[in-house]
């Protein structure tokens, strides 16, 4: 596709909000990337979003407020946009366009990679099977991840999704592969504060120099929002599939992206879909959450979490919405949990981990492992449901048993779900799960067999130690 | 040659000089001939529908016509294969392009060296018609591929050539010098005709207890499976193509994750059919086209799946086409339009959505086949996806309206991980009732008046759950509380239905009747106690409520024992009862 003529116009006809149209043009394709040069120093990258014979629009990635169509020059680069890749740029860390950000040169590129990525053939893709141990009990316990799995978090504002975010990148990544690791981090519109707790972070752990980070601060250019996952996740896709790293790749946050996303359709005047958010945002999120996963044959992967602010706690806003349609499940942050002191406040029912189960089962965590949990959210969402009746009628009106459940509830939050920062491998985990269980009516404990019951849940006043077990 | 591109807008192009094009012809787009299919022409322009990555295109590129509308190709070799939403074998895109789809590639869509053991049925001499059989091959070990005469044609045959056969060497010449292949094409988005459309009047059985029992979907019935996200529509789909009693099965991930088709394709290829133990793969067809392959094709593979479907309908099996999930389809179908600049109705998709859907679902039937005296079943079944989870949105409703059978999953079932998570409040099936006297003759005499009795005992639960919430169970009557009681038995008893338990995942007809016939006269004996003094306490703490609770798990080996113990124990706890 690429030209060897490099083309530039002066025909700018008309700016508007993102969007750059450019007038008698000639030999310019679908998705090309543009420079836009709009004053003796300043320069922005635009791309090709609708082309005919007598038009581009472009979309540019920089502030377009003082750009005059007299003066605005375009030249075209004749291909789509692209990054350079190389072993180096372990390490590094860019600004949301790409540039570099850390002093260092330009990478030398061994590659040159498209950054909108290709789809991944089906039937080359590798379920991901591998349990991966985050060190959260109601990740680990409830809704396990599996390498190769997107799985994000849906936060509130002001709820510590980037410390629950740290905690698995620092658990579930370092410990588990050894010299294959790298983290990829993308952030897009977050603060410098949120940008320097991760940055030291990953410093104090040791994983920067693994790590590849694209930042795109609050005070950046929205429209560069576009890019910067594209970028973090071609850089991922070259660690992980050529150079055959386990790649974790953090992407926060996804509302700003989603924002952009916004902000470009109004002003092409697009017809907007729900909440003013364009009706492909689907697609566009699909192309960004299913760059994650493994591939048959190759021994590197992408485990994506992506964070997104679900505004007003609304599980139900497109961006929140569209990303569960999307990815292998979520982790949902809790308002209420939160201002009970819980910590990681995670709230079992909505959450889910959709490959949970090829991750967990007696060759890779335990045999009880599905039974547990089904048995946990079983209980738990009754003791949620009679908590509410309560509520409503007071404690008085329920039955003993009902109140049970509520006990149950109180304990699940205060002993499972609550950990503070201590990390608990797979074995307390378990173990804290069948503890809950203990003094419960069998008539209850339907989910899970009498043969796991007998063997796993501790006898009143046990101390975990075996002992006989009577039935 | 002057037909060119002069604009691209997403998946969408328009091209000059178009004026001798024909909605529906396949043109190529650029150097790198691109797929695409024409959907509007305006005087000599033509606006065309892309189904690979327009990158790369501009302004003055060439364009191809072809002449010949968008088609699939039809013959053996289908089942067992995966495909993209335009029909390209998505093993041979691996095998020549690697990991990642690329664009350009042309691929035949049938497998042209293959050969097929021709068994004719027809000689010389004989007249035969469009629907009509020539003969058949031995597909797969599960399935017998009639080859069937295109509609259109007809004749008298002159020469057969029996034996084995590649699908472009033909197997009968027609006297006036046609000659019949085992492949034919069809136009994705037109019907396939049958003689006559039968009503249905016996259920596909899906071996899920809440589907079969209380909410059946007929044979060549079309049933809609609305739900938010994770509230089961994927792995209820996945369900009923593994352990329905579905002669074909065509499985269309439309617009969906890559790793679930992975996983489909996995599972349908260990697991067997119980008869002859052979991977229900061979049964199967899987279009595949995830949410980030091409928009444009996610658009046409619905049609592409459904096109297949109607074809081995055709041969007079019963054939299951199961979308995942429709409202892709659906978006795409908005996308391509927004880029046509047309009207948009309701949320943005075009005015024409529910006539299409519509015209999808209608595709279901069952029917006696044309040109031969043999019916076969199309069943259609689409997942929806609604923004936020909301059921008032445009696709499902329009859904809603051609649907004949209703499964809404609810998404606070699915948080207490009770599944499937269908509602049993708000689904429905409009042919239950016309399925009643197959369901008395296959099942049972006793089936309806037990099906009404669940429904009661649900309705009954709801009603005092109501009343619960407002003065407290604790204040209830005892007979009030055995009738909640009664309620959950059902609900964790019966209707739950775990998709990972290997016994539990499939429970065919007459073990449900048998499980809901325990479990119906637990709960009778249970009220009647209650009716007569006895404790609600001193029943629900008996060890015998969670065996009856575990009734779905026990091994098919020594059921029917254990079932009759059951009830010999729980008869007799409940005449102890009466003696205290
Ligand atoms: N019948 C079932 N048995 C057990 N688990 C189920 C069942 N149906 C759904 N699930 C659970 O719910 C999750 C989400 O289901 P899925 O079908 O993928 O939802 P959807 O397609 O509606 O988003 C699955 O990953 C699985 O954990
Ligand atoms: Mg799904």
């Amino acid at each position: 596709m690429s030209r060897s003529i490099v083309t530039e116009y002066q025909t700018v006809d008309a700016v508007k909000g993102p969007l750059i149209f450019v007038r008698g043009i000639k030999g310019i394709s679908y998705g090309e990337l543009a420079t836009v040069t709009t004053g003796p120093e300043t320069s922005m990258l635009g791309q090709v979003i609708e082309i005919s014979d007598k038009f581009a629009a472009l979309q540019v990635f920089g502030p377009t407020r003082g750009i005059s169509p007299a003066t605005a020059r375009v030249r075209f680069h004749g291909e789509p946009i692209e990054m350079s890749l190389s072993p180096l740029i372990l390490g590094r860390m860019f600004k949301g366009d790409g540039a570099p950000m850390d002093g260092a040169p330009p990478l030398i590129p061994a590659h040159r990679r498209d950054i909108s990525g290709a789809a991944i053939n089906p039937v080359r893709r590798e379920l991901p099977r591998d349990f991966m141990m985050t060190g959260v009990s109601a990740i680990d316990g409830l809704n396990t991840l599996a390498r190769g799995q997107k799985l994000p978090i849906f936060s509130g504002a002001g709820l510590p999704a980037n410390e629950l975010a740290n905690l698995i990148i620092n658990n579930a990544g370092l410990a588990g592969e050894g010299g294959r690791f790298a983290l990829v981090f993308a952030g897009m519109g977050i603060t410098g504060r949120e940008a320097d707790y991760f940055y030291n972070s990953f410093h104090q752990s040791g994983a920067i120099e693994r790590s590849v980070v694209f930042l795109n601060l609050a005070g950046d250019p929205v429209i560069e929002r576009f890019i910067t996952p594209r970028l973090a996740l071609t850089a991922a896709e070259y660690l992980a599939f050529d150079l055959d790293f386990h790649v974790l790749v953090a992407l926060t946050d996804m509302t700003n992206y989603c924002n952009a996303l916004r902000e470009i359709s109004s002003a092409r005047e697009e017809i907007p879909g729900r909440r003013g958010y364009p009706g492909y945002m689907y697609t566009d999120l699909a192309g960004l959450y299913e760059r994650a996963g493994r591939i048959k044959g190759k021994p590197g992967s992408i485990t994506q979490i992506p964070i997104l602010t679900m505004p007003d706690d609304d599980i139900t806003h497109p961006i929140a919405d569209l990303t569960g349609y999307i990815t292998e499940g979520q982790i949902v942050l809790d308002r209420d949990l939160n201002r009970k002191g819980i910590f990681p406040p995670i709230n079992a029912l909505p959450s889910l981990s959709r490959l949970m189960d090829h991750a967990i089962g007696a060759d890779s965590t335990r045999e009880d492992h599905r039974q547990l949990a089904d048995q946990l959210y079983m209980l738990y969402a009754r003791g949620v449901e009679q908590r509410r009746v309560a509520s409503i009628i007071g404690e008085e009106g329920l039955t003993e048993a009902d109140r049970g459940f509520v006990r149950f509830a109180d304990r699940f939050e205060k002993d499972f779900i609550h950990q503070g920062e201590s990390r608990r491998d797979l074995e307390q985990t378990l173990a804290a799960g069948w503890a809950l269980l203990e003094g419960m009516e069998d008539r209850d404990l339907v989910r899970v067999s009498r043969e796991m019951i007998n063997k796993y849940r501790p006898e009143r006043g046990d101390d975990g130690l075996d002992e006989d077990k009577q039935t | 040659m002057s037909q060119k591109i002069i604009r691209v807008a997403g998946p969408a192009a328009q091209a000059c000089d178009m004026g001798a094009s024909f909605m529906g012809e396949v043109v190529k787009l650029g150097a790198m001939g691109l797929i695409g299919e024409v959907i509007r022409i305006e005087e000599d322009i033509a606006t065309i529908q892309v189904y690979e990555d327009t990158t790369g295109l501009m302004p003055g590129d060439p364009v191809e016509r072809s002449g010949e509308e968008f088609s699939v190709e039809l013959g053996p070799g289908l089942l067992g294969g995966i495909y993209d939403g335009v029909q390209r074998p998505l093993g041979l895109l691996a095998s020549g392009w690697g990991n990642f789809i690329s664009r350009g590639a042309q691929v035949p869509r049938l497998d042209r060296s293959a050969k097929w053991d021709f068994h004719p049925i027809v000689a010389p001499g004989q007249m035969v018609t469009g629907g009509g059989e020539l003969g058949h091959v031995l597909e797969t070990a599960l399935i017998i591929h009639k080859i069937m005469v295109p509609h259109g044609v007809s004749g008298e045959v002159a020469k057969v050539f029996p034996g084995k056969r590649t699908i472009t060497e033909p197997v009968v010449e027609l006297r006036d010098g046609t000659r019949l292949f085992m492949r034919q094409k069809w136009n994705i988005r037109k019907p396939r005709p049958v003689h006559k459309r039968l009503p249905s009047t016996r259920p596909l059985v899906t071996g899920q207890r809440v589907i079969d029992s209380l909410f059946p979907i007929a044979l060549g019935g079309a049933g809609i499976i609305p739900g938010g996200f994770g509230s089961g529509k994927t792995v209820l789909e996945q369900t009923i193509a593994k352990h329905s009693e579905a002669r074909i099965i065509v499985y269309i991930g439309c617009g969906e994750r890559g790793n679930e088709m992975a996983d489909t394709l996995e599972q349908l290829r260990e697991l067997t059919d119980p008869g002859t133990g052979r991977p229900l793969m061979e049964r199967t067809i899987l279009i595949a086209n995830t949410s980030n392959m091409p928009v444009a094709a996610r658009e046409a593979s619905i049609y592409t799946g459904v096109t297949i479907a109607e074809y081995y309908r055709d041969m007079g099996y019963d054939v299951v086409a199961l979308a995942d999930s429709t409202s892709r389809w659906a978006e795409a179908l908005r996308e391509i339009s927004s880029r046509m600049e047309e009207i948009p109705g309701e949320e943005g998709y075009p005015p024409y959505l529910a006539g299409r859907l519509g015209a999808f679902y209608e595709r279901a039937g069952k029917v006696t086949v044309a040109g031969r005296q043999e019916t076969g079943s199309l069943t259609i079944i689409g997942a929806v996806s609604p923004p936020g989870g909301d059921f008032s949105e445009p696709v499902t409703q329009a859904s809603l309206r051609m649907a004949s059978t209703f499964w809404g999953l609810d998404s606070q079932l699915a948080y207490q991980r009770h599944f499937p998570a269908i509602n049993w409040r708000t689904s429905f099936s409009l042919t239950h009732r016309a399925m009643s006297r197959w369901f008395t003759e296959n099942v049972g005499d006793k089936w309806p008046t037990m099906i009404a009795k669940t429904q009661a005992i649900l309705q009954r639960e709801e009603e005092l759950e109501e009343i619960a919430q407002i003065v407290g169970a604790d204040s209830m009557e005892e007979k009030e509380r055995a009738a909640l009681e009664a309620g959950r038995i059902i609900r964790e008893g019966y209707l739950r239905q775990s998709a990972v338990h290997p016994v539990d995942v499939c429970c065919p007809l007459p073990r449900q009747m048998k499980t809901l016939e325990t479990i119906l006269g637990f709960i009778s004996a249970m009220t009647a106690a209650v009716g007569r003094g006895a404790l609600l306490e001193d029943i629900i703490t008996s060890p015998l409520v969670e065996r009856l609770l575990r009734l779905k798990e026990a091994p098919p080996e020594g059921l029917e024992p254990l079932m009759e113990s059951l009830r010999e124990e729980y008869r007799t706890f409940f005449d102890s009862l009466e003696e205290k």
